[in-house]
Formats: C-alpha cells, sequence, structure tokens
C-alpha cells in the first residue's frame, strides 16, 4: 500500500550550514533597507535629520503615511501621493495590458500565418531585446516630442511596449500547441479570428497572466522614461515623486521630509508585492505548465 | 452515386517531397474505405487532402459532384477524428461538440438537441460538463466521435485514431466505430497502419506504399489476390511466403533452392518469378510433394507457427491447435489455385 514513508533523517552536512547561511545573508540584504525605510518612516523630518537612519520605531507613523499620500507637494503644490499611486497604476497595467495584446498578436502573426519574412520578422523583434529604451532614449524622446505626447500617458506608455520579450514567449507557446488543434478548429469553421479569440486566449491564459505580472511590475518600476517625458507634476509617478518630494525641498531650503519619502517608498512596493504574492501560483503554471 | 472521386490527385510537398503519385479512385455512398499501408506512404497527406488540410498539387476532388479542390475545410461537409483527438483542452465535453455547429449559426435548441443525441449514443451523457484532461482515453476518443458525428457531415474521416488505446480497447472501439457508422450510414475513410483493422473494419482496403495506391479491393480480395508481393507480404499476419524462382515454360516454377512445383499457370520459361503461398494455405501431409524442414515452432495458442526452410528459402507455415509438430523433416502439400505468382523483377501479380 501506498503508506507514506516516513523521510529517514538525514545525516547532518556541514555543507547545509553553508547554504542556509547564504540564504540568510541574502535574505537579510534584501530585507534590511526594506526594515530601515520602514522604522524611519516612522521619525519626525528633524530627528531623522539630525540623526540618519533609525533601527527602532517612532511615533510619526501615520502622520508620515497621511502626508506622503495625501498632502500636496512638489514645486506646484498639485500633486498628492495619491495621485502618483494612480499614475503609476495607469502606466503598470496599461504597460502590461498593451504589451500583452502586442506581441500576443505579433507572435500569432508569426506562428500561423505563411507570411513571406515570418522567420526575419522574429529575429528583427528579437533585436529589439538589445535595444531597449535607455538605449534609444533620445529619438524616442524626440519622436514622442514631435508627436506632441509628452505630457500624456499615451506618450509615457507607447514607447515602453516595443520590445521582443512577450512576442517571445508567446512564439514560444504558440509553436508548442499541437497542429492537430488547429486543424481540427479548422474544420470546425473557426476563421483567424475566431481561432485566436475562441482558442488561442483561452488556452494562453496562464501564459498571459504570467506575462502580466512580469509586465506590470517591470512597468511600475519604470524611472527614467517617465523622468524624461513628463514635466507636468500631475503626470509623475510615485517611483519618481519620491526623489521628487525630497529635492523640491531641499531646493526649497526646508528640511527635506525623509519621513515623508520612505513612507512613499513603502507605499510603492507594496502593490507588485501584493501582485506578485496573489498570483504566483498562476505565475509558476504559466511559466512551467501547460493543459494542452 | 459516388461521394468522393478523385482524378490524377497528386501530393508534392514545397520541399520536394512526393508524397502522393497520381492516382484515381471513387468512394461510393455508405462505404467504409480503410486506407493503409506502412509509416510514410501518405496515408495521411491523402487524408489531409480530402478534409481541405492540404493544398491539392494536381488533378481533381469531387465531394458529391461538387469540385472542392479550392474549398475550405469548413465547407466541404466533412468532419475528422485525429490521432490525438484534438479536443479544445479549455471547453467542456459539450462546448467541444457544440463548437463546429455553433459556429455555422445552428439555433441553439438544435445545437442542444443533436449534442445530447450524439452523447446519448456514445453513452457520454453523464460527462458533458467535464474537461477534456478528467476524461479517460477512451472517453476522449468517444468525444472526438461525437463531435465528429454533430456536424452530420457527408464524410467521416479518421486518422489512426484508435492508435493511443491499448489492445482491448481498440478491439472494443473498432467494433463501436464500425457499428455506429453503419447505423449512421456515413460514408467513411479510415487510415491506419494496422492490418487487422483493415481487414476487419472495411467494405474495401486501399493498400498503399511509398506515394503510390498499390492495389484498391475488398478484404477478401486482397488477401487471395493480393496485386503485388508488397501488398502479399503487408496483409495477412503472418504474412504470405514468397518464393524466388524462374518459369520451366511447362506450368511450373523451379524454385531458387532446385525444388520445382506445378502449376495450374502457364509461366514463361526463364521468366524470374515469385512465388506466394500463404502459411495457412499449407497442408502437413506425409505423402506431400514438398519437403519442408521445420526448425523454429511458435505458439499462438489457437495456431501453431512451424518457421523453417523450403527449398533452401525461409518459410512458414501455421497449422491449428490440433495438428502435432515438431522440429524436423516434415512433407508439405497445397491447392494450386491457392498459389499466387509476381513477376520477379516488378513485383506485380500474373
Ligand atoms: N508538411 C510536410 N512537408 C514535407 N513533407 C511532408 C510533410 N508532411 C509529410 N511529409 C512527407 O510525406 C510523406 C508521407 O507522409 P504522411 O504523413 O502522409 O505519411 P503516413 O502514411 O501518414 O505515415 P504514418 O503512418 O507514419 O502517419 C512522408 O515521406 C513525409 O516525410
Ligand atoms: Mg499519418
Amino acid at each position: 500500500m501506498a503508506d507514506p514513508v516516513s523521510t529517514p533523517r538525514r545525516p547532518f552536512r556541514w555543507s547545509a550550514i553553508l547554504d542556509h547561511g547564504v540564504l540568510i545573508a541574502g535574505a537579510l540584504f534584501m530585507l534590511i533597507p526594506v526594515y530601515l525605510a520602514l522604522t524611519t518612516a516612522s521619525h519626525d523630518k528633524l530627528l531623522i535629520q539630525r540623526e540618519g537612519l533609525q533601527w527602532g520605531f517612532g511615533d510619526q507613523a501615520g502622520a508620515n503615511f497621511s502626508a506622503a499620500l495625501f498632502q500636496s507637494g512638489g514645486f506646484t503644490g498639485e500633486i498628492t501621493g495619491a495621485t502618483m499611486l494612480m499614475n503609476s497604476f495607469i502606466l503598470g497595467i496599461g504597460f502590461a495590458i498593451g504589451k500583452i495584446v502586442l506581441s500576443m498578436m505579433a507572435a500569432y502573426a508569426i506562428v500561423y500565418f505563411r507570411l513571406r519574412f515570418a522567420t526575419l520578422a522574429f529575429w528583427v523583434i528579437f533585436t529589439t531585446l538589445l535595444l531597449p529604451l535607455e538605449v534609444r532614449i533620445v529619438p524616442s524622446y524626440e519622436v514622442i516630442q514631435g508627436l506632441g505626447l509628452a505630457n500624456s500617458y499615451t506618450g509615457l506608455i507607447v514607447p515602453l511596449l516595443a520590445s521582443a520579450t512577450g512576442t517571445f514567449f508567446f512564439r514560444q507557446f504558440f509553436l508548442s500547441i499541437p497542429e492537430e488543434l488547429v486543424d481540427a478548429a479548422r474544420i470546425d469553421g473557426a476563421g483567424p479570428v475566431k481561432f485566436f479569440i475562441d482558442i488561442l486566449v483561452p488556452l494562453s491564459r496562464t501564459m498571459i497572466a504570467a506575462i502580466f505580472i512580469i509586465m506590470y511590475v517591470y512597468g511600475w518600476n519604470q524611472y527614467l522614461w517617465p523622468t524624461l517625458i513628463t514635466t507636468e507634476e500631475g503626470l509623475f509617478t510615485l517611483v519618481r515623486g519620491i526623489r521628487q518630494i525630497v529635492q523640491a525641498m531641499a531646493e526649497g531650503s526646508e528640511i527635506p521630509d525623509y519621513g515623508r519619502a520612505m513612507a512613499l517608498a513603502i507605499v510603492a512596493m507594496i502593490p507588485p508585492v501584493v501582485i506578485v504574492i496573489t498570483c504566483q501560483s498562476w505565475f509558476v503554471k504559466g511559466l512551467t505548465e501547460s493543459d494542452k | 452515386m459516388a461521394q468522393l472521386s478523385v482524378e490524377h490527385l497528386s501530393k508534392t510537398y514545397p520541399n520536394g517531397v512526393t508524397a502522393l503519385h497520381p492516382c484515381d479512385f471513387a468512394i461510393e455512398r455508405g462505404e467504409f474505405v480503410v486506407l493503409v499501408g506502412p509509416s510514410g506512404c501518405g496515408k495521411s497527406t491523402l487524408l489531409r487532402m480530402i478534409a481541405g488540410l492540404e493544398d491539392i498539387s494536381s488533378g481533381q476532388m469531387r465531394i458529391e459532384d461538387r469540385v472542392v479542390n479550392h474549398v475550405e475545410p469548413a465547407e466541404r461537409d466533412i468532419a475528422m477524428v485525429f490521432q490525438n483527438y484534438a479536443l479544445y483542452p479549455h471547453m467542456t465535453v459539450y462546448r467541444n461538440m457544440a463548437y463546429g455547429i455553433r459556429n455555422r449559426r445552428v439555433p441553439a435548441a438544435e445545437i442542444d438537441r443533436k449534442v445530447r443525441d450524439a452523447a446519448q449514443m456514445l453513452n457520454l451523457t453523464e460527462y458533458l460538463d467535464r474537461r477534456p484532461a478528467q476524461l479517460s482515453g477512451g472517453q476522449r476518443q468517444r468525444v472526438a466521435m461525437g463531435r465528429a458525428i454533430v456536424r452530420d457531415p457527408a464524410l467521416f474521416l479518421f486518422d489512426e485514431p484508435l492508435s493511443n488505446l491499448d489492445a482491448k480497447l481498440r478491439n472494443q472501439m473498432r467494433i463501436e466505430i464500425r457499428a455506429l457508422q453503419q447505423r449512421l450510414g456515413v460514408t467513411s475513410v479510415y487510415v491506419t497502419h494496422d492490418q487487422i483493422e483493415a481487414m476487419t473494419m472495411a467494405d474495401r482496403i486501399f493498400v498503399m506504399n511509398a506515394g503510390r495506391i498499390e492495389q484498391i479491393g475488398t478484404p477478401a480480395e486482397i488477401y487471395h489476390r493480393p496485386a503485388s508481393t508488397f501488398v502479399a507480404s503487408f496483409m495477412g499476419a503472418p504474412p504470405m511466403n514468397l518464393l524466388r524462382g524462374h518459369g520451366t515454360g511447362t506450368g511450373a516454377v523451379m524454385l531458387s533452392g532446385g525444388l520445382q512445383l506445378d502449376l495450374p499457370m502457364p509461366t514463361d520459361a526463364g521468366r524470374d518469378l515469385v512465388l506466394g503461398l500463404r502459411p495457412e494455405d499449407m497442408r502437413l501431409s506425409p505423402d506431400g510433394p514438398i519437403r519442408f524442414d521445420i526448425q523454429i515452432v511458435e505458439e499462438l495458442g489457437a495456431t501453431r507457427l512451424l518457421h523453417g526452410q523450403l527449398s533452401e528459402q525461409p518459410f512458414t507455415v501455421a497449422v491449428s491447435k490440433e495438428t502435432q509438430a515438431g522440429p524436423g523433416i516434415a512433407r508439405l502439400a497445397f491447392a494450386p489455385d491457392t498459389a499466387s505468382l509476381f513477376c520477379g523483377q516488378k513485383g506485380h501479380r500474373l
């Protein structure tokens, strides 16, 4: 019978100590800054200015967090943390969705249509991996500026969309779908659009979820491009807004409000963390298994 | 009236492989045709051309008098059952079966009736809400059948539908498919490389080899009068014995081992010939004209196979389980009209 066999006690290995030591050190390395941000965010700005980062908790957490979210800041005093949070959401979600739609359609065309230069097209798309936005940032800026899209969500999102990662994942996935299924759908009278919507999209849903998470986090963490293309404070995202708070105040010859900045940094971390934690089972599924 | 007819149909893939050499045939309404042949002989290619999944390189194909060369698969009034079932993994059994006719804008009530009828016929009613992953192989096979039935087509196409099932289930499904086809009266083309399936299911068998149709005939014709040495050796288990020799000009064959056998047909003197004798047409008889050196005895239960040498060529005889035989020298006899004679060079029947 299938009695669960009790695992025999493994002999003690010294290397286990090393393994765990490395893992623990790595975890601490990642977590201590977060902890410091959290503790520091609970202190008064004068104290932080005087004594630097704080290891213990203070009593200003509530004040700092509400200031971070709701107090207007920046040069014009028009932007609150909540607005920036909103902008980051728009960037993250718009980017992820745009990316998925675009790359799925590109992969669909490459895999299923007898295009003359399908392979060439794929490799051209693939080489964009070598040309991330940071490399082509000046021409991209010129184009967006020329189109009058600076300081708009479109200008913020669209230039980021052009890259190969999604197309690559979807192409590999589509290639793994059995050809018989495509034939069956053809016999069942599913044209190209119907096949895409009725068959490919539902089959790809774990893949879509996984890519959504990756892209959402990637979009959320964008710094350089938003800094360049948005000059109106109403369009600032959280990631750049954090810095703006500190900078604006320092240049305004006030004491920089580090407590508030730390609080905002914590806020900025929460949505990606929540998404990754809640979706991680989908994420793993999407990248490892498929139910074809 | 022919349900499916082709003229000079051929297929050359873009990479230059000629998978089907020009052929002509017609399949009658209600017929069950089996395409059989070794791997890579072009069976699937021919079937996929009928389905419209593969372009036709040359020639013409008609389904019910309509030329379908350029007609989309969905418009051809066919249904296909695939080797790996090709069920949509994200749809329930019900939706899998309904998908095709739903795309044809059949009214919902009619879809429902057809799906439930088919499910009833195939004992799938209790599984209608399941996904394919939650079914056994045999059940998936039945869903694939159901999907075909629901379409109510002029032509059923099967591409090795049973090859993923275990032997027992395969026997059962074989009978089920045949019974269903007879009940529905739908013309069917069935691809297999299993000659037992071909012999037991077919009204007519098309034996294919290297892109050519070698013979078209009823199972009995294929068995008793194979058109070539290829058909003779491919159909039948154990296969027909093929003995090399040459004609004597006197209605006899001189086998290359030196044994002369009289035949009821004329034989050109000196011509290379191949004599075909079915293992089960041979009799052990003490005063038979042929000397047979038995080397190995294979017990199959109902029959017993005797492998050995006849006129210095390998030879097999099948005898019933009552017949006692062991290694050593035996004498054989056969009815001359059961012998087949083939051209020694080209392999065709004489
Ligand atoms: N898409 C293709 N492109 C080029 N050649 C092909 C293609 N499909 C099949 N062939 C070739 O055509 C020939 C016939 O293939 P086909 O699939 O019809 O064989 P089959 O009789 O169905 O074999 P099996 O019993 O293994 O399924 C083979 O030589 C194969 O290599
Ligand atoms: Mg095949």
